[in-house]
């Protein structure tokens, strides 16, 4: 009963608030929302410590009833309890308890309340039957229930043209992914004959290395499945190419940013790849392609996080960055790794989410870095509880313990493991996660110094204005800036280090030994420099930023006023809504329009109907004499019709007395 | 026994006969028949309801069998249903009394005409899909053409005529060449009786010519691409109830006369034109999302997914395998539930503005956000969300066809992409954004007349999304049926031409 009652209790939830929101009232259904979901989170840790403490793992997924039944195709609807499953259940529910209590404070204004918390719960319920499916339908049934409360949320408000428009982009990019996840799906039906999970990666091994046909060319067939759901995981955890959505994502309220395009949804690419562990292994193609497309995103998406002044889009960049980590970890096989720094990730960056949120509280909806600065000693608690959120990002810590922050823990093993992996995509990974660690930090920090250090640049009046949020804000980012802190440090040994045998079981597969069980990072087997790499280029990104925005800050100024082509590169994101616009959007649309009527109207109609309406018709008319309308010329001829058939009938029969 | 279907069948008609005679003051007049109309079609859906519940899914067979002499010995009144039929009598009769309801206040004129019209149009559909006789079929089949002539013809928009005209050209088309084949059919085996056809053993050659004739009336009924023109036309000029009706009930007959006729009576010639109706089909999908995206009349925008949605129904059923041709009855029903639901939406606002293009509208949800609610769940429906039953029906084709061709699986499920971007991009004109248009400031949100429209339609749509079994297993055994006889058919002509050879 306990998994049941954690996944359905933010759905009833949601039931509740969405359908009797007008009874509740605003406050009534925050109440109902918040209490309900407090309750999963609880029941999550119990849950996991089941599970992955004590090692009760069930045999057997709880079966609600069939969901599909069609020939081979079976699919149920089913809660299915692993390892993986409640470290999603502690990220998810703890993650949304507490946005919902955190919401309670910073929506206090919106008269819509209870669609918001609706929505939340909602979401919530659909990313836990996304991480309990026992079949890919389930899962995908999940994954687009996540997509559409993204979408519902992103365009909360809906009177803002820009919400409504960053709304769509993401329903359809991630549409795009959703595309090619469908193909797996069917692909894997197709070779295995189910979608079950269990029985897919039971004859998975018999797969591998074996090859099919298509166009003419030969593929193998594991690892077109496996890139066909990575495919859907790019789309979902923004992976460089189809990664555009989730800065503009950042429309929504905030709470929303730190729940579902922070800790949660987002990772649901990196939980598909985990999870598929067991197809993803036999195919050493598929593998390399997560690891560069991870490596990438890290690199690019810091990139372009560099020169961002809004302070909700760094942070959405700095997402999308963390996420390539966590799938070149996955790429270079070290899927323990990826989970780890998943879980260590979803508080420190809910924290930072909801700490930016407190500042544009504070300032009465101010996102804008460059009219920020010196608020430190208007919001003291918030300050420094970013700080926690920053420390942790950019991976404090003492290299050769696990001595740390969160994020340095995570993040360490990370890089570590790239490295040991040996391999081409493993260094390139290496590489480029390396230099993304200086870019992280440099841009972190940058968020620190330019909003709540240095000369005040907010206008006299909203200064004045500005205030540190209620308790009811501030206790939730007291609880992740915990998490933050220590669950690096706690959680090492499970997820990487010598208990992790123990605590995955049946998980996770890892074929061969090459990959490096992360528990032995920072062994002796690592030269020394690959050790302190990160926490050099920590420290790097810490003094640039510092000397740039505390010491000088002249010199991003003069950068900025500059406008030089690498400046406007990044600023514009490399240009890449532009160059989706000039190739997708407007030759779709061109083309639309062009069928439309030159396809329909043209040539379709021309020929046909109404070029036979100048000939035909008049022949018509001199048949029909009827003219008052074409119903009686329809009559007609199928009176005729039926005419000729009764007696033609009646001719034969006669005929053939 | 009970003779059900003939019950079901002519309710309707009984109903249209009792409003005929009602005679009086015009306000009174309008009142009667739209009552007797609603317990009529109510009493016809719960009649068909209890048939249901009577019907035994276990069995391939047609059931509730009725056969009396008609025409001589060989054309008969043959009525029955299988797994694959019983369901279209449910999907229309369901969808009849809220068609009523629908047109409750959006109808003044010539009411009594108009309930008539529609209830013989009832009687029609469901003669369609119990028919057991080839010519029962065609005259039901056509028949039903008449009354819907009608209600674009008098109660349609101002461009009826050009509408009913090319609706009229195409079907012609589709009904000359069908008369032709039923008639060569009749003379070749000697009986009209469907299930014996279903066993005689058509000639080769003389298959692909009697597919091409059956396939011009489905494929402009259903419609498929390039035969799809009258489609948002008709649409656009018909009454709202009277579009329900199209997208909901008449355009299915065109799947299910793939059904019923094509695949078992010739499947040689459906064997060997399953590349070309991929290919169409396949074009469908994509043209008309293409197009679709591009509309400013909210009404033609559905019009098009209407025609991209039965592109899928026609490659699921040359599957020819479970889940494709499962998936693709499934897509039918559901997009019965979906369209008409769409269309009523666009009906509930026409009613209010009468305007449908969708650069008139916008912000709708800051005074309509029931109207809103409900639009976006129908929304998502027809772009296939799992959780809706406009997913089951689109996963289980594109399932279905992988198995057999990987690059037309490929190429739909493009339309999944497309679907979303019309779908929604359209729904953000209409709703989404600030109030700013003078005439929409005191638009009205649903009354409960109208929410009592949309309500079954909602539970139905859900139901079918989280249950799907519900359908499938009523349809399963004639399906497994239906490709059995297939196979060996075709594997018996295969085996004749190798011994010729």
């Amino acid at each position: 009963m306990l998994y049941q009652t954690i996944v359905l209790l933010p759905a009833i939830g949601a039931l509740a608030a969405g359908l009797f929101g007008k009874w509740l009232g605003p406050r009534g259904s925050g109440i109902v929302t918040c209490t309900l979901m407090v309750l999963t989170a609880l029941l999550s840790f119990i849950a996991f410590y089941q599970v992955a403490v004590a090692g009760n793992v069930p045999e057997q997924a709880v079966i609600f009833f069939t969901w599909f039944d069609v020939g081979a195709l079976e699919a149920d609807w089913a809660i299915r309890v692993d390892t993986l499953t409640v470290v999603m259940f502690v990220v998810v529910n703890t993650v949304s308890s507490m946005v919902h209590i955190y919401s309670v404070g910073y929506m206090s204004h919106d008269p819509y309340r209870p669609r918001f918390f609706a929505l939340l719960s909602m979401f919530t319920f659909a990313m836990l039957m996304l991480v309990t499916a026992d079949n890919f339908l389930q899962l995908f049934f999940g994954w687009e229930g996540v997509g559409l409360a993204s979408y519902l949320l992103i365009g909360f408000w809906y009177k803002k043209p820009s919400a409504n428009a960053a709304a769509i982009k993401a329903f359809i990019v991630n549409r795009v992914g959703d595309f090619g996840f469908a193909l797996g799906i069917m692909a894997i039906f197709f070779v295995f004959g189910s979608v079950d999970f269990d029985t897919v990666f039971a004859m998975a091994p018999s797969m591998a290395g074996r090859e099919f046909e298509f166009l003419g060319q030969q593929f193998d067939i594991l690892t077109t499945i496996c890139l066909l759901l990575f495919m859907g995981a790019m789309g979902k955890s923004a992976q460089f190419l189809l990664h555009t959505w989730l800065p503009d994502a950042m429309e929504g309220p905030t709470p929303v940013s730190a729940l579902i395009h922070a800790a949660t949804m987002v990772t649901a690419g990196v939980f598909l790849v985990c999870r598929c562990s067991y197809l993803f292994e036999y195919a050493p193609g598929a593998l390399a392609v997560v690891a560069v497309v991870g490596a990438v995103t890290a690199f690019a998406t810091a990139t372009m996080a560099l020169v961002q002044y809004d302070i909700k889009r760094v942070i959405a960049y700095s997402t999308c960055s963390q996420l390539g980590y966590m799938f070149f970890a996955a790429g270079v096989g070290a899927y323990d790794a990826a989970m780890f720094h998943l879980f260590t990730h979803a508080f420190f960056k809910a924290l930072l989410f909801l700490g930016a949120g407190s500042v544009i509280h504070g300032l009465g909806d101010e996102q804008d870095m460059r009219k920020m600065g010196g608020l430190a000693k208007q919001l003291p608690w918030t300050a420094g509880l970013m700080i926690i959120g920053t420390l942790a990002i950019t991976g404090v810590g003492i290299p050769y313990t696990i001595v740390g922050f969160a994020g340095f823990v995570s993040k360490d093993v990370i890089i570590e493991t790239a490295y040991e992996a040996a391999t081409a995509p493993g260094l390139f990974a290496f590489w480029m996660g390396l230099t993304a660690v200086a870019m992280t930090s440099f841009y972190s920090w940058r968020v620190i110094f330019m909003t709540f250090f240095g000369k005040s640049r907010a206008g006299q009046q909203a200064l004045e204005q500005a205030h540190e949020s209620p308790a009811v804000m501030m206790i939730p980012l007291i609880i992740l800036a915990l998490g933050a802190v220590f669950a690096g440090a706690a959680f090492h040994s499970f997820f990487v280090g010598a208990g992790q045998e123990h605590f995955w079981q049946e998980a996770l597969l890892f074929v061969g030994d090459e990959h490096a069980v992360a528990g032995m990072a920072d062994g002796p087997a690592l030269p020394r420099w690959v050790v302190w790499g990160p926490f050099a280029m920590m420290l790097v990104g810490l003094v640039w930023s510092y000397h740039w925005y505390i010491r000088r800050p002249d010199i991003p100024q003069r950068i900025a006023d500059n406008n030089g082509i690498l400046y406007r590169f990044l600023l514009n994101k490399w240009y890449f809504d532009e160059i989706y616009d000039f190739l997708f959007v407007e030759p779709t649309k061109k083309l639309g329009h062009f069928l439309w009527k030159q396809g329909d109207g043209w040539l379709i109609d021309g020929f046909g109907p109404d070029g036979v309406a100048t000939s035909v018709l008049a022949t018509t008319r001199r048949i029909v004499k009827v003219q008052t309308g074409y119903v009686y010329h329809y009559a007609f001829v199928m009176l005729i019709g039926i005419a000729l058939f009764v007696t033609y009938y009646y001719v034969r029969s006669v005929g053939a007395f | 026994m009970f003779p059900w279907l003939s019950v079901i069948t002519f309710l309707p008609l009984v109903g249209a006969l009792f409003i005929a005679i009602i005679n009086g003051e015009k306000n009174i007049v309008n009142r009667n028949a739209r009552y007797v109309a609603l317990w009529t079609t109510l009493g016809t859906f719960l009649t068909s309801v209890f048939m249901l519940a009577s019907f035994d899914p276990s069995i391939a067979d047609f059931q509730f069998e009725e056969k009396r002499e008609w025409l001589g010995d060989n054309i008969t009144y043959h009525l029955g249903v299988d797994g694959i039929s019983v369901l279209f009598i449910i999907l229309t009769t369901f969808l009849m009394p809220i068609c009523v309801v629908a047109s409750w206040e959006s109808i003044t004129d010539r009411v009594k005409e108009y309930m008539i019209a529609f209830l013989l149009l009832e009687t029609l559909m469901i003669g369609v899909f119990c028919s057991l006789d080839l010519v029962l079929f065609y005259l039901f089949f056509e028949g039903g053409l008449i009354p819907m002539f009608l209600i674009i013809g008098m109660w349609g928009g101002p461009g009826r005529t050009y509408a009913s005209f090319k609706f009229f050209l195409y079907t012609l088309l589709g009904s000359v060449l069908m008369l032709v084949a039923l008639i060569t059919m009749y003379v070749i085996a000697g009986t009209t009786d469907i299930p014996t056809l279903m066993e005689y053993q058509f000639p080769a050659d003389l298959q692909t010519w009697l597919w091409l004739a059956f396939f011009a009336s489905f494929a402009v009924k259903l419609p498929m691409w390039p035969f799809h023109t009258w489609l948002p036309d008709a649409h656009v000029e018909a009454p709202t109830a009277g579009s329900v009706i199209l997208a909901a009930v008449l355009l299915k007959m065109g799947g299910y006369g793939f059904l019923r006729f094509s695949l078992p009576m010739f499947p040689v010639a459906s064997d060997f034109f399953t590349p070309f109706i991929f290919i169409i089909s396949v074009v469908a999908v994509i043209y008309a999302s293409l197009v679709a995206l591009m509309q400013e009349d909210l009404k033609k925008l559905i019009a098009y997914s209407s025609v991209a949605h039965m592109g899928f129904v026609t490659i699921g059923i040359f599957t020819l395998n479970v889940q494709g041709i499962q998936g693709g009855i499934f897509q039918m029903l559901s997009h019965g539930v979906i369209s008409a639901a769409l269309f009523l939406i666009v009906g509930v606002v026409y009613d209010r503005m009468h305007t449908r293009r969708i650069d008139a509208y916008g912000g709708l949800v800051n005074r309509m956000p029931i109207y809103a609610a409900i639009f976006m769940l129908f929304a998502l429906a027809n772009v296939g969300l799992p959780g809706t039953s406009g997913f089951i029906g689109e996963i289980a084709v594109l399932i279905g066809v992988y198995q057999v061709n990987t690059t037309i699986a490929l190429l739909a499920s493009t339309g999944v992409v497309l679907s979303a971007a019309y779908m929604l991009w359209a729904y953000r004109r209409v709703i989404f954004g600030d109030l700013e248009k003078e005439s929409l400031m005191s638009i009205s949100d649903l009354s409960r007349r109208e929410i009592g429209v949309f309500i079954p339609l909602i539970i139905a749509t859900l139901f079918l999304g989280f249950y799907p079994a519900a359908v499938f297993d009523i349809t399963n055994a004639s399906v497994e049926n239906l490709i059995g006889n297939f196979n060996a058919a075709l594997e018996a002509y295969q085996a004749l031409t190798v011994t010729n050879r």
